[in-house]
């Protein structure tokens, strides 16, 4: 099946020795390929602290009363968990680890524009993540203000917010930086023939993302820098007690943060796009729709903040004003949905373990974007807002949504990356019980929040016992299913290589390349001559 | 494998109008990072507009005033110092450079002793007199404190990415055909220069 004796076989990537060996080969070196591992591995060793962290949430809420902690112990944990989940698993998500990875080879090219710079963004982003960590162990014990930091209350708690608030000040940089790289390498480093509309559609979502974390990072960065001054000198920007505005604080928060969930999911997106046109053997549907309304969700995604703060008083205008923008959202997001199933109709399906990776994706996806119209709608977000309602929902986004895409990307590019192939029947009993841990674990918070269990606390009311203990029993569920997919993952990786350079008959250009890449990924560079999802003559 | 990385190690990759698309893209952030700046400053001369109005009427102009010639000079000196490399004129380049670094301090010196004149009679940030003051006093002294301080950083920064491309240009690593980051360091330098030009009138002038 894979044309592996016309491939000129190189040293891979991952055997190649440069100026240094061992260890120091791997921390200083500024091949994309490697600072894509990098990024990989320390996104998942988070990943596992945060899921750790959720158990031990969800155990202390499997009965009513205390359990295994006190009140101040859940606010740090839920803050923490929050904390790590968002900045060091999901914010740098797909397009640290596997857009570093493939976005040169995507396009064609030997690396990214500036290689050094995208080590120094690894090296700030375990810079933030350690100063995270600093805050938790030292002075007054981690921070308990949730990971939205709310001023006035991040001004006046006893914790450790100055230290959290600099750490996700520096992984800003770091996504910052990232993404100019990014926009560069798409605009200057593109083989020669590949036009913007060649491009795959990963690429285009990567574009839309990089633009985001560059246009929104510098604003919640800088408003993240009001508040350690406020803690630290005492200006007051928002302290009320000094004529400071807490709610401008929100404002400035979520004009970076609602964006940010499309930093999140349009790589996610972009993954999915990719599995699914290769497994549907057909040429992608609406290429351009998918690949415009990429922008169009980062262009909407900025204008649609105020939905997170129709609580917190607002003008009667802007609340609809930003209800309707919210709802635009939905749109863009309804043609991908709308192209991935046109693409699969009277595809021939190949139902191969990433497949069912995104076919997971789609549905829980679909449940979290509808649920989001509860919460983008004035009327039913009064009655939601803070419950369970909202944890449900986006645990649905950005664990459903953009967590499994992560997955499904692992699986897809797993043997491109390592030259190995899983075991492909644990892998999709793996899923299986992911998929109904997940569903399990969250989907009873939705009828927790619309019952009226509020968020953020460490104990409830006897009423709501039912659907927390089937929740936590979720969370074991789902516990169980990360360990078999990540072990078996683990396993493949030790096992001897096999030559599969195509395994999934793939046809955008990581897939005309050996398994794993060489260091420069293509000793010639490709001469782009058809469109991205065409079949091969 | 030897052979290899001897091919891999002379490969070096050079563009220098992606290097200015990077740089330009940067700037882009630090005046969106100003931007929000600007936006929590007219939100508070909003709600308090006399307590501010009074206010700027402590600060001195006339050093701002000397600050704004100084950095508009040295814009100047850095643009010319670019042309200059162009014409391959080195001793040039860096006689230009080195006035834009001198210039530059004397503004952190001005900056220092306007700062210093502040404090002195008791007003900075949490401090007990100014806590004493009024709510606009307390946000126009710490956006004032703030932003100023923010832009002396960015002076500082400057000067060091500046002092860079001086040592590189000495060591003829930056030189007539490759220039990109001499322009750079002065595309930030204007960066610099235009915030500042933004921050006088908004702090000595409007009344
Ligand atoms: C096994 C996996 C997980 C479990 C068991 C879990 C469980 C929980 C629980 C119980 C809460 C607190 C609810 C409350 O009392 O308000 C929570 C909050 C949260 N979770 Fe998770 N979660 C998991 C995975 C994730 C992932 C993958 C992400 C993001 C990618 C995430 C992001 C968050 C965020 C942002 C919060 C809100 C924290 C806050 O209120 O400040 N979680 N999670
Ligand atoms: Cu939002």
């Amino acid at each position: 099946m894979t044309g592996n004796t016309t491939i000129h076989r190189m040293p891979s990537y991952l055997e190649y020795e440069g100026k240094y060996k061992g260890i120091l080969g791997w921390l200083l070196s500024t091949d994309h390929k490697r600072i894509a591992l990098l990024y990989l591995y320390s996104q998942t060793f988070f990943f596992l602290a945060g899921v750790v962290m959720g158990i031990f949430m969800r155990l202390e809420l499997i009965a009513p009363g205390q359990q295994l902690m006190q009140a101040s112990t859940y606010n740090a944990l839920f803050t923490v968990h929050g904390l790590t989940m968002i900045f060091l698993f999901i914010i740098p998500g797909l397009a640290a680890s596997f857009g570093n990875f493939f976005l040169p080879i995507l396009i064609g090219a030997k690396d990214v524009a500036f290689p050094k710079l995208n080590l120094f963004s690894w090296y700030l982003f375990i810079g933030g993540a350690l100063i995270i960590l600093l805050g938790m162990f030292t002075g007054d014990g981690p921070p308990d203000t949730g990971w939205t930091f709310y001023a006035p209350y991040s001004l006046r708690t006893n914790t450790n917010v100055v230290l959290s608030v600099l750490g996700a000040f520096v992984l800003g940089f770091s996504s910052v930086l990232t993404g100019l790289n990014f926009i560069v390498t798409i605009h200057r480093m593109r083989a020669p023939g590949m036009s913007f509309f060649k491009m795959p559609l990963f690429i285009w979502a990567m574009y839309g993302t990089s633009w985001i974390q560059l246009l929104a990072t510098p604003v919640v960065g800088i408003t993240l820098v009001m508040v350690i001054f406020d803690r630290v000198m005492g200006i007051g920007f928002f302290d009320p007690a000094k004529g400071g505005d807490p709610i401008l604080y929100q404002h400035l928060f979520w004009i970076y943060s609602h964006p940010a969930v499309y930093i999140m999911i349009l790589p996610a997106m972009g993954a999915i796009t990719e599995i699914v046109t290769t497994f549907s053997n057909r040429v992608v549907f609406g290429y351009k729709a998918i690949a415009l309304s990429s922008l169009a969700i980062a262009f909407v995604g900025y204008l649609v903040w105020g939905h997170h703060m129709f609580t917190s008083g607002m003008s009667e205008t802007s609340r609809w004003v930003f209800s309707l923008l919210t709802f635009l959202v939905a749109i863009p997001s309804a043609i991908k949905v709308f192209n991935w199933s046109a693409t699969m109709y009277k595809g021939s399906l190949d139902l191969q373990p990433p497949f069912w990776w995104a076919m997971a994706f789609m549905f829980v996806f679909m449940i979290g974007g509808l649920t989001g119209l509860v919460l983008g709608s004035v009327a039913t977000d009064v009655h939601v807002h803070d419950t369970m309602f909202v944890v449900a929902h986006f645990h649905y986004i950005v664990f459903g949504g953009a967590g499994l895409a992560f997955f499904a990307a692992l699986h897809y590019w797993f043997p491109k990356m390592w030259g190995r192939m899983y075991n492909k029947q644990i892998a999709n009993i793996g899923l299986l019980i992911v998929f109904i841990g997940f569903n399990t674990l969250y989907f009873p918070m939705f009828i927790l929040g619309i019952m009226g269990m509020p968020r953020r606390y460490y104990d409830y009311l006897p009423q709501f016992a039912t659907p927390n203990y089937i929740s936590t029993i979720g969370s074991w569920i789902l516990g169980v299913g990360l360990i078999i997919v990540l072990v078996n993952l683990f396993r493949a990786k030790k096992a001897s290589p096999e030559f599969i350079d195509n395994p999934w008959n793939g046809r955008t250009l990581e897939w005309e390349i050996q398994s794993p890449p060489s260091l420069e990924n293509f000793e010639e560079i490709p001469v782009i001559e058809r469109g991205p999802y065409d079949l091969k003559k | 494998m030897e052979q290899n990385s001897a091919i891999h190690a002379t490969h070096e990759h050079y563009d220098p109008i992606g290097s200015k698309l990077g740089m330009w893209l940067f700037i882009f952030t630090e005046i969106l990072l100003f931007g929000a700046l600007f936006i929590v400053y007219s939100v508070y001369r909003y709600r308090h507009p006399v307590e501010f109005h009074l206010a700027h009427q402590e600060l001195n102009v006339f050093i701002g005033f000397v600050n704004t010639v100084i950095l508009l000079i040295s814009s100047a000196t850095v643009a010319m110092s670019i042309t200059a490399m162009q014409k391959g004129d080195k001793k040039m380049t860096l006689i230009l450079l080195g006035i834009t670094l001198i210039l530059a301090f004397v503004f952190l010196v001005n900056k220092y002793f306007e700062w210093g004149a502040k404090i002195h009679h008791g007003i900075y940030p949490g401090s007990e007199f100014l806590l004493s003051l009024s709510q606009g006093d307390i946000l126009f002294f710490g956006l004032y404190f703030f932003m100023t301080g923010l832009h002396a950083i960015h002076i500082i920064v400057g000067m060091v990415l500046l002092g860079w491309v001086y040592v590189r240009v000495k060591q003829n690593r930056v030189n007539q055909e490759r220039y990109v980051f001499l322009e750079n360091g002065g595309l930030y330098w204007h960066l610099v220069d235009l915030i500042w030009i933004f921050l006088f009138p908004l702090f000595y002038l409007i009344h």
